[in-house]
């Protein structure tokens, strides 16, 4: 894309991607600390991850804030509009991905006290590894403006919905072999399903990416990728059953 | 012949521009533009200086034609009719083609008659039926309010915004289809700019507009419809949500977003 005219207009932007590479990269790590965190049970690292959330709280808001002035100031039109909506939005799904690290690292404080049955936690990591490679891949695409990068990880979301109904089902078996396991099972439960609605924002995030490039809107319906071995009654979305 | 860029086939065209080619003098200010004015829209020309849109704005009420060395070749049909054909009778296309300039331009005379002067000019009207025309011409302007007092002060004692407003009374005085804006608001202060693009945005459920202006964001507030033209050139014509959330011309993105050099 060549300058504009005011350069510091491209400077602004300039900013503004910065951010959110920045953001990109502590959700990144929060996840993956998390996903340690429960796995060693290390309470530190669990509190570490908490303590970090409050930076990627306060990147949101500065790139609202900047987005924000920068609409006002300069009016932006076509990709330099798509490219404020787009950081904003972006920033707004990379502080839930935050948010929900935080959540499993808060469940391991928790429940470090109970944790029982360890290869309870093996199908949560594939999980994790799983989205952690689709936040990277739609971190990169942000970066390169690669929209077939960023059509592949909104595909991809399909996979951790499959591996989420596996992990629920695993993890359903273990309640069964054992009441006592009900209460950690429950818990690491929730974390799947944070995990999964990690891979729900990455998907937001590549759907941005492609409004950003293209400015067309991505299709409403995603692929789903649910086992068609499972029962119709854990479809509903929360774990609540 | 370049292909008419249509973009709702369910709206009437109300002036049809086809193969239209400029020229002042030798030089060719304007390149086979083909494009529609649809029916009760408002269809803005952006573009840097000396893109052609205003030279394309003054073709529609045939303005070329008081300046000698220049011509236009293609066609513009204002319902069907091509207002080209030197056989057309000018003081009736421009009673129906009606246009409002960059500077406020009121003639030195009374609020009251810088509105009747028109009407007196196709019409012969009884002094009543004259009083009710200058009044919903002003009203139709929103100026009423703010000169029913003194119809008959000098329509040069007025502030530009008002003065503009004026003008576009006088415009409408006449009962015109279609009114063209050169650069409307250029001259006014942010207020009366606001008045001004009310007063197009009301105007347009009764009439055709185009508009010519150097101001993007009043281009993106005001059209329904925009065409962007480069060194002659249409380069882009489409809806204006469309044009300026996701351009298709790398042209047209470089100079909304400041990119130009």
């Amino acid at each position: 894309m060549s300058e504009h005219i005011v350069s510091s207009y491209d400077r602004d932007l300039e900013v503004l991607g910065r951010r959110i590479a920045e953001m990109g990269g502590i959700a990144e790590k929060m996840l993956a600390e998390a996903m340690d965190a429960l796995a060693n049970f290390d309470i530190e690292l669990a509190h570490r991850v908490v303590a970090t959330d409050q930076r990627l709280d306060a990147l949101q808001r500065e790139i609202e804030e900047n987005a924000i002035l920068t609409i006002a100031r300069r009016q932006p039109l076509a990709i330099d509009l798509r490219e404020c909506i787009a950081a904003m939005r972006i920033a707004a799904d990379l502080e839930r991905v935050g948010d929900l690290a935080k959540s499993i690292a808060k469940r391991t404080v928790k429940i470090l006290s109970e944790a029982r049955v360890p290869r309870a936690v093996i199908g949560l990591k594939t999980m994790a590894e799983v989205a952690a490679m689709q936040l990277k891949d739609v971190l990169d695409a942000y970066a390169q403006r690669d929209v077939e990068r960023a059509r592949a990880v909104w595909t991809n979301d399909s996979e951790l919905d499959a591996l989420e109904d596996s992990v629920f089902r695993d993890l359903l078996t273990f309640m069964m072999e054992d009441p006592r396991n009900i209460s950690f099972c429950t818990h690491l439960l929730f974390c799947s399903k944070n995990i999964e609605r990690i891979g729900d924002h990455t998907t937001n995030v590549a759907e941005t990416i492609v409004y950003l490039v293209t400015g067309e809107a991505m299709p409403t319906d995603r692929p789903k990728g649910r086992s068609p071995s499972l029962p119709a009654s854990t479809e509903t979305d929360e774990p609540t059953q | 012949m370049t292909a008419m860029p249509v973009v709702e086939a369910t709206i009437p065209t109300k002036v049809s521009v086809r193969d239209l080619d400029f020229y002042y003098g030798q030089s060719r200010a304007l390149k086979s533009i083909s494009l529609p004015l649809y029916t009760n829209k408002v269809t803005a020309f952006i573009g840097p200086s000396g893109c052609g849109k205003s030279t394309l704005l003054r073709i529609l009420n045939r303005m070329y034609d008081l300046y000698p060395r220049q011509r236009a070749e293609g066609e513009v049909l204002l319902d069907g009719e091509n207002i080209l054909d030197p056989r057309i009778d000018l003081n009736l296309l421009r009673s129906r083609v009606g246009m409002v300039f960059q500077k406020p331009t009121p003639f030195p005379m009374s609020i009251y008659d810088n509105i009747a002067f028109g009407i007196r000019l196709y019409e012969k009207l009884s002094r009543s039926e004259l009083d009710g025309r200058v009044e919903a011409a002003l009203r139709g302007a929103a100026l009423w309010d703010e000169v029913r007092d003194k119809l008959n002060s000098s329509g040069l004692g007025l502030s530009g915004g008002q003065q503009q407003r004026l003008c576009i009374a006088r415009t409408v005085a006449i009962q015109p289809e279609v009114i063209l804006f050169d650069e409307p608001c250029s001259a006014l202060d942010p207020i009366s700019t606001a008045k001004i693009e009310e007063l197009i945005d009301e105007l347009s459920e009764r009439y055709t507009i185009a508009i010519v202006t150097h101001n993007m964001q009043q281009a993106a507030r005001v059209s329904d419809f925009t065409a962007f033209m480069y060194l002659g050139d249409l380069v882009e014509f489409g809806e204006t949500n469309n044009l300026f959330t996701a351009p298709q011309n790398k042209k047209t993105q470089d100079y909304i977003t400041g990119r130009f050099g």
